[in-house]
């Protein structure tokens, strides 16, 4: 077999941070390579190295033998190096034909010719036996077939070596299973695959070799046979990680959150939670389990008062929260750890400290009448800072500055350091590393068995198992089982999170 | 990768405006020189007359202190994410109502009537900025559409006002009459009074925008909108907040124009103080202090634009030409870095630290 990739020596230091250090490594024709590691292991300066995106500061980089010219993507694409990048590049207005010609399209008397491009599409699709829509607009598509969407961009110019980067980080279960599968297909065609994930399943389940960042390094490479979960994880934290969570039994008491009979919208106006009621009672975890988009988003927000709700009501504490009004929600006591940290979660360009008061910068002690006191707001900072054990070099760094998993503990950190009568986490360890993940559960628990009533909403079935006290099944917007810890079985979750009858 | 990005900012930030400014009297010395003229000599003339001499100082500041008032009614729009394109009319209507004010109300003592003046003036520019900041908050209209129409709309109905019901009687010309003695804005140590009002009004600004929940709430939204409404912080009260306030700072700007320099309104002062607001801002770094130093060297090349004229020879156009390049030459890397940071979900704002 014919060596496709060949990382010799690479290194990359962008200021006072070491992203890659003399890092070498292969892939040969049809072989699965998982780059496994931390968030801020340096992962995706590597691929981006590879794919030209980065220009390494010293090592080369050879693709099907031949010597990359550093920092040009061009010259990787030529080559036969294809991206699916985390974020897609896809025009959400654009049919999946537009979206796969894009570029490149076949053209009949200078005119494009939709009709060749549909054909082509088609052989396309039946080639690589990935089925799509040539007619569906992105937008519709669910995310799992939009990623499909995406691979079969890549494979239509021919690539030797595809990269992934954290392609299953949107995925539900399902759809990740299909990738998986989508993938060894592809292997079987010859393609060398990078494929980049911090999720220890996938990896055992579709790779040939695994290689371990940490800090920028090259651990070691394994396979799969020759190593376990158990043991990936060590490596990538170089500690034991305890990956089931150790807690005492739950004691509920009176009930904290109520929600009844809640119908909210989804952004395109269509029914997503309908008829919903559920409760959460102090010191106990109530994991929602289900497929993601099952209307666990409109839920969660819907509690938060962030959108709006069509009919029915939620009570903290036996009152009513008032609708829209994310501030009167948090004052009524609801923590939220939102799903997207990005978007809602943090303010990037603040300092950690800013960013530790954000839903409270105009509360005593942190403002008094209408002036900030910043000194209160930097101290209450470091103290979060050591207490959630947030690696920074100080609470005044911008939050941009931190890997993942350090900025989800920002927002936990806030979140819980409050000590409100119910937490709404919502995907709290999405994106996050694993030593983090150990941490942010601990926390969870902690808040539990302080007295808090808390709403663990998942897409990680494992997530849910080992932290819930009662797990919720949602799907199509309702609740449509419920089960104590101890009955919870694996199986009869997964049916029912498909939609099938127990 | 983060790590470099912010380093990139903070260089960029004190780096960028400097960088603009050199570049385009490099480009502005090459046109002088094509007129046969020695562009040091023209430069020269031009800094010594708005920096060399007291009286000279004087004037660059009395021209600096309309531009340091335009330019933070737009920084501080900028703080919000917003662009508030529309200072020119926010200044005019402020103008015109301060005339107003001052021609109108007979008989009231210098420290009442100059301090009413200028409320009337704050009031009806912040009225204008209103009308585009409900608009947005309630409606999504987009400030920058919302703002040009009201600059329209605010120009043609001053011209309205000074040619009928607010016109000088027994006169030709289409202008108000003169405002009361009592109205007028005096000097102070040989300097504007007004200098000492946009310096001060730039102050409380930075200080707000530091110190108070009003000014990071107004941060927060524009550096994400989202994580805003998740803590709690009212978007639409926020950006009509901001507005507000940049329609009040704009108006306070025309009064002061009116009060202090023309004695009254007539429809063809105040041209483009409004908008040379935009390049101060962005030259500032929509930093309330730092539309301070940008809004004097913009006044100090107005200030002398006529004796480079007089004593070099050069068209005192040189001067719009030179500020249109030092424009462009500012936005452009910022825009660029508008449209990346806004593929990162970044707004505007995150580039220009304090």
């Amino acid at each position: 077999m014919k060596t496709l990739l060949e990382i010799e020596g690479v290194s990359k230091i962008f200021g006072s941070v070491i992203a890659n250090e003399d890092i070498s490594l292969s892939i040969k024709e049809g072989e699965i390579l998982a780059l496994l590691g931390e968030n801020g292991a340096g992962k995706s300066t590597l691929v981006k190295a590879v794919f030209g995106l980065v220009k390494p500061d010293s090592g080369s980089i050879k693709i099907d033998g031949e010597v990359m010219e550093s920092g040009d993507t061009a010259a990787a694409i030529a080559q036969g190096v294809g991206m699916v990048h985390q974020h897609f590049q896809l025009v959400p207005v654009m049919s999946v034909t537009e979206n796969l010609i894009l570029g490149d399209e076949p053209k009949k008397f200078g005119v494009v010719s939709m009709k060749r491009a549909r054909s082509e599409v088609l052989k396309l699709s039946k080639h690589f036996s990935l089925e799509v829509n040539p007619d569906a607009k992105i937008e519709d598509l669910p995310v799992g077939m939009a990623q499909r969407v995406e691979i079969l961009k890549a494979l239509r110019r021919e690539v030797k070596l595809l990269i992934l980067d954290e392609p299953t980080a949107v995925l539900t279960p399902q759809e990740t299973d299909e990738l998986l599968e989508v993938l060894r297909k592809l292997a079987k065609r010859g393609v060398g695959i990078l494929f980049i994930t911090h999720k220890l399943r996938e990896v055992m389940a579709v790779a040939d070799r695994i290689a371990v960042l940490r800090g920028g390094r090259l651990v070691g490479t394994t396979t799969p046979k020759d190593s376990d979960e158990s043991k990936l994880a060590q490596m990538m934290v170089g500690r034991d990680v305890v990956l089931s969570v150790a807690k005492s039994p739950a004691k509920p008491e009176q009930v904290l959150l109520a929600v009844k009979n809640l119908r909210v919208n989804d952004d395109r106006k269509i029914e997503a939670v309908k008829d919903l009621s559920l409760e959460v009672r102090s010191g106990e975890i109530l994991g929602v389990a289900g497929v993601e988009g099952n209307g666990q988003r409109e839920l969660v927000e819907a509690i938060c008062s962030m959108r709006s709700r069509l009919s029915g009501e939620v009570f903290v504490k036996g009152k009513s929260v008032p609708n829209m009004n994310p501030r009167a929600a948090h004052l009524s006591g609801v923590s939220h750890i939102p799903e997207d940290r990005e978007k809602h979660g943090l303010v990037n360009s603040y300092s950690i400290a800013d960013n530790l008061v954000l839903n409270r910068f105009n509360e005593v002690p942190f403002s008094r009448g209408w002036i900030r006191d910043l000194e209160k707001v930097a101290q209450n900072g470091s103290e979060l800072v050591d207490r959630f054990d947030i690696r920074a070099t100080s609470a005044s760094v911008s939050a941009a500055s931190l890997s993942g998993g350090n900025k989800q503990k920002v927002v936990v950190a806030r979140e819980l350091s409050q000590q409100l009568d119910v937490v709404v986490a919502s995907q709290p360890t999405r994106g996050v590393d694993v030593g983090s993940i150990e941490f942010i559960h601990k926390q969870l628990i902690a808040a539990r068995d302080s007295g808090s009533a808390v709403l663990l909403v998942s897409a990680e079935l494992d997530e849910i198992l080992s932290l819930a006290d009662r797990i919720a099944v949602i799907s199509d917007g309702k609740i449509v089982a419920t089960f104590s810890s101890a009955e919870a079985d694996r199986n009869t979750i997964g049916r029912l999170m498909a939609g099938l009858s127990a | 990768m983060d790590a470099k990005q912010g380093k990139n900012f903070d260089l960029s930030s004190v780096f960028l405006p400097f960088l603009s400014i050199i570049v385009a009297l490099a480009f502005g010395g090459l046109l002088v020189l094509i007129q046969g003229i020695q562009p040091l000599q023209a430069y020269r003339v031009l800094f010594a007359t708005a920096f060399g001499s007291f009286d000279g100082i004087a004037l660059t500041l009395a021209k600096a202190t309309p531009l340091i008032l335009s330019g933070l009614a737009v920084a501080i729009c900028f703080r919000a994410g917003l662009f508030n394109i529309g200072a020119q009319g926010q200044l005019i209507s402020g103008a015109l109502a301060s005339a107003w004010a001052g021609y109108t109300f007979v008989g009231l003592p210098t420290l009442v009537h100059i301090p009413l003046a200028l409320i009337y003036g704050a009031f009806f520019g912040a009225i204008v900025a209103l009308v585009a900041g409900a608009l947005k908050a309630y409606r999504g209209v987009h400030e920058v559409i919302t703002t040009i129409m009201l600059n329209s709309i605010v120009i043609a109905l001053a011209d309205y006002l000074t040619s009928t019901p607010f016109k000088e009687p027994d006169q030709p010309l289409t202008r108000t009459p003169k405002i009361q003695e009592s109205a007028q804005m005096p000097d102070f140590l040989g300097l504007p009074l007004g200098f000492f009002l946009a310096i001060g009004l730039s102050v409380t600004l930075w200080w707000m925008m530091r110190k108070t929940t009003t000014g990071f709430s107004i941060e927060t939204i524009g550096r994400n909108k989202n994580a805003g409404w998740y803590a709690g912080i009212s978007v639409k009260k926020t950006v009509i907040i901001s507005m507000l306030i940049g329609g009040a700072v704009a108006g306070i700007a025309g009064a002061v124009e009116t009060l202090s320099i023309t004695g009254r309104f007539e429809p063809a002062f105040n041209a483009g103080l409004g908008f040379d607001g935009i390049t101060v801002a962005l030259l500032g770094r929509a930093n309330p202090l730092g539309v301070i130093p940008a809004a004097i060297l913009i006044g100090g090349m107005r200030a002398s634009a006529s004796t480079v004229q007089f004593e070099a020879g050069v068209a005192p156009e040189l001067v719009d030409l030179l500020l249109a390049m030092i424009l462009f030459f500012v936005t452009a890397p910022l825009l660029a870095k508008f449209f990346k940071s806004r593929k990162e979900n970044v707004a505007m704002t995150s580039g220009w630290s304090n």
